[in-house]
């Protein structure tokens, strides 16, 4: 494992753990409290699995004036919580603390209410993605942000990290398609915020809330949009002889005046992998490969995706195949969905989720292969090509530690390309503990300042979730009042092989 | 220098020049009102400080990438250049902001992009596209200790760190002094089509209007109308109704939204939908909508109220039993326009009133001084969530320099 500071552990409260643990069974009877060593494995990491650490205990609360009641004692008693929902975070968010608690909210899964007249449905935090549009699918609707995880992962979850998905090129991410939450504070007040309607009086603080990484309160209960599913959908699939044409064919879409649904890119790597895996289907001669989607009726489905078709033929693809069945669209959408679990059964690998501008999308993923090269790692590249959010998977060994450290550097100088080129670090996955001490990369002391006052005006102790999204290493210490810090030393960082470099300059 | 910030005008170039601006202001804990170019200074209570920082002198737009679907604009710049920009590449700003200018005695599009994201007033097209605030990238700013922030970015999607952009949206300049926003645009709605039914109760008309946003066809407007406000607008079929008037848009490339128009004249065949407005008559119809045509020329006042679209009708029905009240539904009732007779409280007391039994809330967008000045034009704060906000201006403005009393009192 790779070395990482994270807050001073609080030897006090360590001491004290039998006491927290008779105390938190006491005010919360109903709750199901893991302390056993093998229970709390469970919940060590989350899909960072890189990094793990045993909290004090897990709690599973199964209301809100339960959590309440949790938070108030932990805030009394100075216990740190790291909220979790399915702990599908590729990006550590869930990753518990020594002297933490972890608050588990899987147990709250439940459809509170489903109101068609005004196209919203109250759900509360640990019900997974997928099982609201299942509720509503009868009624012909469906809730929009569809991140891959969609079938493990909890609202909870996309709430804290703001997340997207395939569909989301169209219908936005989850800070579009939430009107309200029912939020605890650290120390056990419950508001709501938002509601039923589309705007809330004064300050909006859904956008504050969401993608917060459970920093600034647990949201237990949220209220979402309900959007009429389309009369129709269907993928197309347009193969390419180079990465460079199909991420200009991209940019030609979005600028020839068609949004399509979705537009998902996978290089060769990743068609590989992933047809092996699901048999999609998908054409194995080509090195890249766009899913399109649109969606309507038929007769506007035909003329999108011959609008599209029309625009293709300038980059010359050599496949170009439209589903032909309901069938064949949801093996496409299983192939590309699969990706992710698809490449983890061949090795081990790191997920970057930088965002670059469309019309640098060729040179990003040039740049990325040469990145890769550099350390010596295999790259696929399999992402969300219509906003320009990139997942190149790089491929190691995790039980190498050197390897470790190394995929870390690499990862970090695409990051850093992504930034350069005018993008951002991460676009769905969140900052967690992984991208913490690249926010320099993107922001300017004062940028983070104005966060790091957000974060001590509603949580002044920094219990909650601490030692994530913001950096700790070479911060000044007074700037992060609350926050003891305790710095690991790093192991010293290996140079990339000279020769690898030579001829091609990296920024 | 110091001298300088405290009273008068000034109306920085630079984000720089704004930032030594505020930062000496801080210094010597002077208020300072906040704006544009001021065309929405009459909405809400004055701030009634002897500084204007005004961002008109910051206009611009460093970064406009059509085939990337983004903009950035320098916040001072008007919305007409905006407008004008975008189509030029045939695309626009896809939630439909409201114009302001035409009721309170300002020009069409002179109002400036800051001013339109620090309000966070979205216009018909807010149910299917989203809000003001949900198309902001990115933002600079200046907050209350005049250090120069910025969050978010120029991408498409962005969770790195917290959401201070989207944060500032609707925060009406008491947060910080925004400087630049990128916004995500979209290609133009090609045709536009408006089936209208005529004489429908307010129960049936929010009715049909819900169904219709049940269904596929991505309805992009639903408003209804009460007989005296459709009176007021230049299409003559509208104007002539003699009752109610009931409009649903769609919007797409032109066979789509012909095809969606026939459609949804068969699913609402029992709300009897008679006419069909062509692409351009539905376009200058909606324009109309836009620049609020109802409530132009009159002084009574205005209010723009939020609410569950189910509860519309009937909180609209007790209110009408307490005052004589003009009304247009849009969002499908999630959104009300009133107008009320020249009360003293504008109606304060009545509305929200019956809004504590319905749930939802009131602005008030148009009144004399004395009314502003007597009532809350912003709804008054649950007590929880005005901790909350007091905390969330204490993170961006500690001195409580920017916008004093803006919104709200205490703030």
């Amino acid at each position: 494992m790779s070395t990482l500071s994270m807050p001073q552990p609080d030897r006090g409260v360590i001491a004290r753990r039998n006491d927290i643990i008779k105390q938190l069974k006491r005010i919360a009877p109903n709750a199901t409290l893991i302390v056993d060593q093998e229970g709390r494995r469970t919940f060590e990491t989350d899909a960072l699995t890189a990094y793990r650490c045993l909290p004090l205990a897990v709690v599973l609360p199964t209301s809100t004036e339960e959590v309440s009641a949790i938070l108030r004692f932990c805030y009394d008693n100075q216990v740190k919580v790291v909220p979790r929902g399915a702990g599908t975070s590729l990006s550590g968010g869930a990753l518990p603390l020594e002297d933490s608690i972890v608050l588990c909210l899987s147990r709250m899964n439940k459809v509170i209410s489903i109101d068609t007249a005004n196209r919203v449905a109250r759900v509360e935090a640990g019900i997974t993605n997928s099982a609201i549009s299942e509720a509503v699918a009868k009624k012909g609707f469906f809730y929009a942000p569809d991140p891959s995880s969609q079938i493990a992962c909890t609202v909870g979850g996309n709430i804290a990290t703001n997340s997207g998905g395939a569909h989301c090129l169209k219908y936005g991410v989850t800070v579009n398609n939430v009107l309200g939450v029912r939020i605890v504070m650290m120390d056990g007040e419950v508001i709501d915020l938002g509601g039923s309607y589309l705007e809330s009086p004064g300050y909006d603080f859904l956008p504050l809330i969401i993608g917060s990484e459970g920093q600034l309160g647990v949201v237990t209960e949220a209220t979402v949009r309900l959007i009429a599913s389309p009369e129709g959908s269907r993928p197309m699939l347009l193969g390419f002889d180079s990465t460079d044409a199909a991420a200009s064919c991209v940019a030609a879409i979005i600028a020839g005046g068609v949004v399509p649904v979705a537009i998902e890119f996978m290089d060769r790597p990743a068609i590989h992998v992933c047809e092996h895996f699901v048999s999609a289907g998908y054409p194995l001669d080509v090195e890249a490969l766009l899913i399109v989607e649109v969606e309507g009726s038929e007769d506007e489905i035909e003329y999108l995706l011959e609008k599209i078709e029309d625009i293709a033929k300038d980059f010359l693809p050599n496949v170009i195949r439209r589903s032909q069945s309901p069938e064949e669209t949801a093996l496409i959408w299983k192939g590309r969905k699969a990706a992710f679990g698809a490449i983890g059964q061949l090795s081990d690998y790191v997920c970057m989720d930088g965002v670059i501008p469309l019309s640098k999308l060729p040179k990003a993923l040039d740049e990325v292969g040469w990145i890769c090269r550099k350390y010596r790692f295999d790259v696929a590249n399999i992402f969300h090509a219509g906003d320009g959010n990139l997942h190149p998977l790089i491929l190691y060994n995790a039980n190498d530690a050197i390897q470790l450290e190394r995929v870390e550097m690499c990862g970090a100088e695409i990051l850093k390309l992504c930034v350069e080129l005018g993008g951002c670090l991460t676009g769905e996955h969140g900052v967690g503990i992984e991208k913490r001490e690249l926010m320099y990369l993107q922001y300017t002391d004062e940028d983070i300042d104005q966060q790091v006052r957000i974060k001590e005006a509603l949580d002044p102790s920094w219990l909650l979730n601490p030692g994530k999204v913001f950096p700790i290493e070479g911060r000044d210490a007074n700037k992060m009042r609350g926050v003891d810090m305790h710095v690991l030393e790093r192991e010293v960082p290996l140079e990339p092989e000279p020769e690898l470099v030579e001829g091609h300059d990296v920024p | 220098m110091i001298e300088s910030t405290r009273l008068g005008f000034h109306a920085p170039e630079t984000e720089e020049e704004l930032s030594q601006l505020v930062a000496e202001a801080a210094e010597t804990r002077t208020p300072l009102e906040v704006m544009g170019r001021g065309t929405k200074r009459e909405v809400g209570p004055s701030v009634g400080s002897g500084a204007v920082i005004s961002t008109e002198s910051m206009v611009g737009i460093p970064l406009y990438e059509p085939t990337e679907l983004i903009l950035v604009a320098k916040t001072g710049t008007p919305m007409a250049q905006i407008e004008a920009q975008l189509a030029e590449s045939d695309q626009e700003l896809p939630f439909e902001p409201v114009d302001f200018g035409p009721i309170l005695g300002y020009g069409e599009g002179e109002a400036t992009i800051g001013g339109v994201v620090a309000t966070n007033f979205s216009g018909s097209r807010r149910i299917l596209k989203g809000s003001a605030r949900d198309h902001v990238l990115g933002i600079r700013a200046v907050n209350g200790r005049g250090e120069r922030i910025k969050a978010g970015g120029r991408v498409m999607k962005n969770v790195t760190g917290y959401d201070l952009g989207r944060t500032l949206a609707g925060s009406w300049g008491t947060l910080a002094v925004m400087t630049e926003v990128a916004l995500k645009v979209l290609p133009a709605q090609r045709e536009s089509r408006t089936i209208v039914c005529f004489g429908l109760t307010d129960q049936t008309a929010l009715e049909a209007l819900s169904i219709a946003m049940g269904t596929p066809y991505e309805v992009s407007g639903t408003l209804h109308l009460h007989p005296e406000l459709a009176a007021r607008f230049s299409d003559e079929d509208i104007a002539g109704a003699e009752g109610a008037v009931t409009a649903i848009r769609v919007e797409n490339f032109p066979a789509s939204a012909r095809y969606r128009a026939s459609r949804l004249k068969q699913v609402l065949a029992a709300y009897n939908p008679v006419l069909e407005l062509d692409s351009s008559r539905s376009k200058a119809f909606w324009h109309e909508i836009k620049t609020l045509k109802m409530f132009q020329g009159k002084s009574n006042p205005l209010w723009r109220v939020s609410t569950m679209p189910s509860c519309a009708a009937k909180l609209i029905g007790n209110l009408s039993r307490k005052m004589e009240i003009h009304t247009a539904y849009d969002w499908s009732g999630g959104l009300i326009w009133i107008e009320t007779p020249p009360l003293t409280d504008g109606g304060a007391v009545d509305i929200r009133r019956t809004l504590a039994e319905f749930g939802g809330h009131a602005t008030l967008i148009r009144a004399e001084g004395a009314t502003r000045g007597g009532i809350d034009v912003f709804q008054p704060l649950d007590p929880p969530i005005a901790a909350l906000s007091a905390k969330l201006k204490h993170a961006f403005d500690p001195l409580g320099i920017l916008n004093p009393g803006r919104m709200y009192r205490e703030m």
